[in-house]
């Protein structure tokens, strides 16, 4: 598979450890009541689609960027891969 | 010898190779399988199941029949193709799958018995008794299944890998292929032509047509030519692409020198990992046959395979130049064959072909509306059956060529997923649209059969690449070829009492399929595990339409709505040694070296692979005879001089930026941002779930600078996860960090006279215990200007120090340290030695922190800070993990002489040991100098309570049981005094 780095273009993804999906960015608030359900979700549940998945991967023989790769997972397709530190200030600042 | 005019061979090279024992000759240019044609040898294997003679039926990659035992000893390949195996001076080759002489197998036996062989058989014979399967059905079954025998012997050659990239890589060079690479190559765009076979040409080679009224070699050699000298092109032969991967990437084996006795000093085989902007899949087709009874005979083949050996290797497909040929077909191309046979001069018997109105297209008998319904000759065929109007006759006959017409190999377009189509104009499937992106398929791969149409398949191919990748294209002429259409009958089997094959490798006859659909199995997939239909080496390429179209006769639907036939690669058998690409024994992950590796080696010491380095195990010196010898004088060495370990290996991340204290605080347990500048904590870091997952230290060399460490083993890991918890988590964090694991060669330097030898090293730094008191850090130089750094840590329990410099410095320091600390007893030790001091101390290490174990398990629960969040702490305290009451203990044998064995379970003494009473296991045992016993680690029930009493360990694995007292994991200095003095 070929990943279009935001920065370096298209990458093999053997220069890539994949961990899996994104939503492992999400990790809760840990001063909520319930914070221990919440944990256990983030930690065990995952959703596993037959499809689109934004899912991520560590650039760790590369520039050490971690991404979000969009990844149809039945035809493999990537429809785009983002830095995951943009992202998540993005969002940070939107709240 | 049965050879005919003309013909791709030079006559003036002839080769000597051996088939059985027996010496042949052949020429260059030859296959196995037209060498032992020629020299009249039909009979060449034993069918898999039934074992009945069998001869080659194909001239391609798609033979299910004609597989042997190649060359012998180490490199012996069994279920070699004779028809692709190029001949070569000196070749060997063995028949297989019979016992006793090839032409009088023992195990033909097994074909009498063909009525308790039928589909299935396997699921319903070996079900009862249960007792019989271990001991009867498995030894028989496994030394009767299978081909041919492997060597058993370690594979001598060497294989390589290699990256192509090209804009157009073009998969097949026949009429399609060639002309898509002269199109795409003079547009200027990378090329990468690739074909199965030793010679482009595709069946160009095998048959007489001509292009621009010339011979077709002509043309083929003109196009080399040219392409051949364009610089962006590359052509490669004997590369088989056998899968279509993500994006454009294509997996091909180059049979670099498989044509060669051997490899010499060169690789056997070559993988290329190939990428491609885009891909012509000009893979051809396959002839396809038609089952009829005994249709299974050596000299039975398919008519398109009989023009390959006689216009290509100038060989007659009989014994005798007195036999006669038959033809079968359904079609007008079959047809063809006896036209060219007769044209080199072979007696052609007639054309049986079922349609009424079948075309005479030559100067032969025609059979038209006739069927071959029988034939006779146990080692070869002898005479066939021709029904017609229902009158049947026997004709002598010594070949007979059938046609079913062909099959595009769409093998590659169906890899991702993509659904091939039925086309009912040519009766067969054709690429869908929805294979892998990129791959335009061409020429008679894409239902493109004639000549003509082949090239100009080909040509628009290029075309629509071009096109995409924005090229601009220079027109191609063509040359004026055939164009006949495709005109066949969609005649499948010829019905009757006897046995008709449809897939010879696996013994599936028509009665096979129908007894499949008479027990339900009627979808394709079920009919294919059920019946073995298009299993094993050749994987149905003759077969599986025709299996296809008897269970659609069956079910009476079409053969789309019975079903489709579907691809993963590979295209055709890769053998293991080439997947691996060369990297077997050292070469299997490269090794790394630690600073001090070439003096360690100078020392004669020993090493063990620890993850991907190489570390001194210990230093044997002259006069120890045994590893332990050396080891407990390491350890004595250590406890009351000084010693030296390279610790280089344990991961160094460097730890930058305002924020650096405040990110810490939040990847470890404990409290790091506290820690004063000057200062070493320890720190334990848990997964999120609430496991202990790494520990290390980390000290503070600045306000905004930290240097922590890791495991040797998750030092790759740790620093991701700490990249993961900065970039997806926390962003806004002001901090920076790097693995400086490599830049920084770091010496242990640990015993009560470590801190005497170091004073002779450092520059200006005060060493006393109330400068530099335990856990303190500093940043210095040492040896008159060596930037350095020093930590006071023990993993010993003694006064110790790591001492860090610029790791090409590391080899110098041990030498200056070695030299300097002759007085003090200095001594070089190795991971044995420090694993026996860690356990003397108690200290944790991989075997404990196994990724099972908790902070409550490991004594530290009370390190886990409340006052701020961190990985994994919430996790840590829910219930199932906090309550968990295994302690890390000590353990002592009862017997001062007896072992302690790690991986042993704990007992109370007494119990019953299941898995109910178990009550923990030892993690680590070593033999302690220091106590002049075994001991060890382990976690215990209640251990921190229980220390005093005898337990039991056992390891049931070797029969041993031994007596432990539980005591405190601190086995040497439990107050500590001896690290902080």
């Amino acid at each position: 598979m070929l990943i279009p780095h935001p920065l370096l273009g298209l990458r093999d993804a053997q220069e890539f450890t994949y961990l899996g999906d994104a939503s492992l960015m999400d990790r809760p608030d840990p001063t909520l009541d319930n914070a221990e359900t919440a944990f256990c979700d983030y930690v065990f549940m995952r959703d596993n689609p037959a499809g689109v998945h934004r899912e991520l991967w560590f650039h760790e023989q590369g520039d050490r960027s971690w991404l979000v790769v969009t990844r149809n997972t039945i035809t493999h397709e990537i429809l785009g891969a983002e830095l995951a530190k943009d992202l998540k200030l993005n969002r940070k600042d939107a709240q | 010898m049965s050879r005919l005019q003309g013909g791709h061979i030079d006559r003036n090279a002839p080769l000597n190779f051996s088939f059985n024992g027996q010496c042949y000759q052949g020429y260059q240019g030859d296959t196995l399988a037209s060498a032992l044609l020629a020299n009249d040898v039909q009979l060449m294997g034993r069918s898999f199941k039934y074992h009945r003679p069998r001869g080659v039926f194909s001239a391609g990659s798609e033979e299910p029949n004609a597989m042997v035992e190649l060359r012998s000893g180490a490199r012996k390949e069994p279920n070699t193709r004779v028809t692709v195996t190029e001949l070569f001076e000196g070749l060997e080759a063995q028949s297989q799958n019979h016992i006793g002489p090839l032409n009088r197998d023992l195990l033909a036996v097994n074909d009498l018995f063909a009525p308790f062989f039928a589909a299935g058989f396997y699921y319903k014979t070996f079900m009862w008794p249960r007792a019989f399967w271990e001991k009867l059905y498995e030894p028989v079954i496994r030394s009767a299944a299978g081909l041919g025998r492997l060597s058993m012997e370690a594979d001598p050659d060497s294989y390589d890998r290699g990256f192509l990239h090209c804009d157009v890589l073009i998969i097949g060079g026949g009429a399609a292929g060639l002309a898509a690479a002269l199109t795409a190559a003079r547009a200027g765009a990378q090329v990468l032509l690739a074909d199965e076979d030793f010679q482009f040409g595709g069946r160009l080679s095998s048959e007489s047509h001509t292009l621009d009224g010339a011979s077709a070699s002509e043309w083929v050699g003109q196009t080399l030519a040219e392409l051949d000298a364009l610089p962006n092109v590359k052509l490669m032969t004997r590369t088989t692409v056998f899968g279509a991967y993500d994006h454009g990437v294509f997996g091909a084996v180059e049979r670099v020198s498989d044509h060669l006795a051997t490899p010499g000093e060169g690789v056997r085989q070559t993988l290329w990992r190939i990428t491609a902007k885009r891909t012509v899949l000009a893979a051809g087709a396959t002839e396809r046959h038609i089952p009829f009874a005994n249709n299974d005979r050596p000299g039975i083949m398919l008519a398109g395979a009989m023009r390959s050996y006689a216009n290509r290797w100038a060989v007659s497909p009989t014994r005798s130049d007195a036999d006669a040929v038959a033809i079968f077909a359904n079609n007008d191309d079959g047809h063809l064959t006896a036209l060219d046979l007769m044209a080199k001069g072979v007696n052609v018997l007639g054309v049986i072909d079922p349609r009424e109105d079948a075309p005479r297209l030559g100067n032969y008998d025609l059979f038209a509306g006739g069927v071959v319904s029988g034939t006779k000759g146990r080692l070869g065929l002898k005479s066939i059956q021709i029904t017609k109007n229902g009158q049947s006759q026997w004709h002598d006959c010594g070949a007979l060529g059938v046609s079913g017409g062909w099959n595009p190999n769409i093998h590659l377009s169906s890899h991702h997923r993509g659904r091939p189509v039925w086309d009912e104009s040519i009766l067969a499937f054709v690429p869908g649209k929805d294979g892998p992106a990129g791959l335009i398929p061409a020429g008679a791969a894409n239902g493109q059969g004639s000549t003509a149409a082949a090239l100009a398949g080909g040509k628009a191919a290029a075309q629509e690449a071009l096109g995409d990748l924005g090229l601009a294209i220079r027109d191609v002429v063509l040359p004026e070829a055939e164009d006949a259409e495709i005109a066949q009958a969609a005649f499948w089997h010829v019905p009757g009492k006897g046995r008709a094959w449809v897939d010879f490798q696996n013994d599936v006859t028509v009665k096979d399929i129908d007894l499949a659909h008479k027990e339900n199995m009627r979808p394709v997939e079920h009919l294919k595990r059920w019946t073995t239909l298009g299993m094993a080496t050749d994987q149905g390429k003759t077969a599986n339409i025709s299996a296809l179209a008897v269970m659609a006769e069956l079910t009476e639907k079409s053969i789309p709505e019975t079903g489709t036939t579907m691809f993963r690669p590979p295209y055709t058998g890769v053998s293991l040694g080439v997947l691996g690409g060369g990297d077997t024994g050292s070469n299997f992950r490269p090794r790394r070296l630690t600073p001090t590796h070439h003096w360690a080696a100078g020392l004669g010491a020993e090493f063990v692979e620890v993850g991907p380095w190489m570390r001194a195990q210990y230093f044997p010196k002259d006069g120890e005879s045994h590893w332990r010898e050396t080891v407990d004088r390491e350890v004595l060495a250590v406890r009351s001089g000084v010693g030296l370990c390279d610790v280089t290996t344990l991961g160094k991340v460097d730890v930058q930026g305002a924020d650096a204290g405040e990110f810490l605080n939040r990847l470890y347990a404990n409290m790091i941002a506290t820690l004063p500048v000057g200062k070493v904590r320890y720190g334990l870091m848990l997964r999120e779930d609430g496991h202990a997952y790494d520990d290390g230290t980390c000290a503070r060399l600045a306000e905004d600078h930290y240097v922590v460490t890791t495991t040797t083993a998750n030092a790759g890991p740790v620093y991701r996860n700490m990249e993961f918890a900065h970039q997806c988590l926390w962003p806004e964090l002001d901090v920076q960090m790097i693995s400086t694991t490599d830049a920084w060669a770091q010496v242990a330097v640990a015993g009560p006279n470590s801190r005497a030898l170091l004073e002779r090293i450092v520059d200006d730094l005060d060493l006393s215990n109330e400068a530099f008191p335990f856990m303190g850090c500093a940043e210095l130089t040492i040896c008159g200007g060596l930037r350095a750094r020093l930590f006071r840590i023990s993993f010993s329990g003694e006064l110790a120090y790591e001492l860090a410099v610029p790791a090409r410095y590391g080899h110098a320091l041990m030498q200056r340290l070695m030299d300097l600390g002759q007085d003090l007893g200095v001594t070089p030790y190795g991971t044995e030695t420090l694993g026996v001091l860690r356990i003397e101390k108690g200290h944790a290490a991989g075997a404990e922190l196994n990724g099972q174990t908790t902070p409550t398990m490991l004594g530290m629960d009370r390190m886990v800070s409340k006052k701020k969040d961190s990985i994994g702490a919430i996790m840590s305290r829910r219930e199932g993990l906090s309550e968990n009451t295994r302690r890390l203990i000590g353990l002592k044998p009862v017997d001062p002489d007896a072992p302690v064995v790690a991986g042993s379970h704990l007992f109370a003494k007494g119990a019953a040991q299941d898995t109910h009473s178990d009550q923990g296991w030892i993690t680590s045992a070593c033999f302690s100098p220091h106590l002049g016993c075994h001991i060890g680690l382990g976690y215990l029930e209640n251990g921190d309570t229980r220390l005093g009493e005898i337990i039991t360990a056992a390891n049931p694995l070797e029969g041993q049981e031994m007596q432990l007292e539980v005591v405190s994991a601190h086995f040497v200095d439990p107050e500590g005094g001896r690290l902080r003095d």
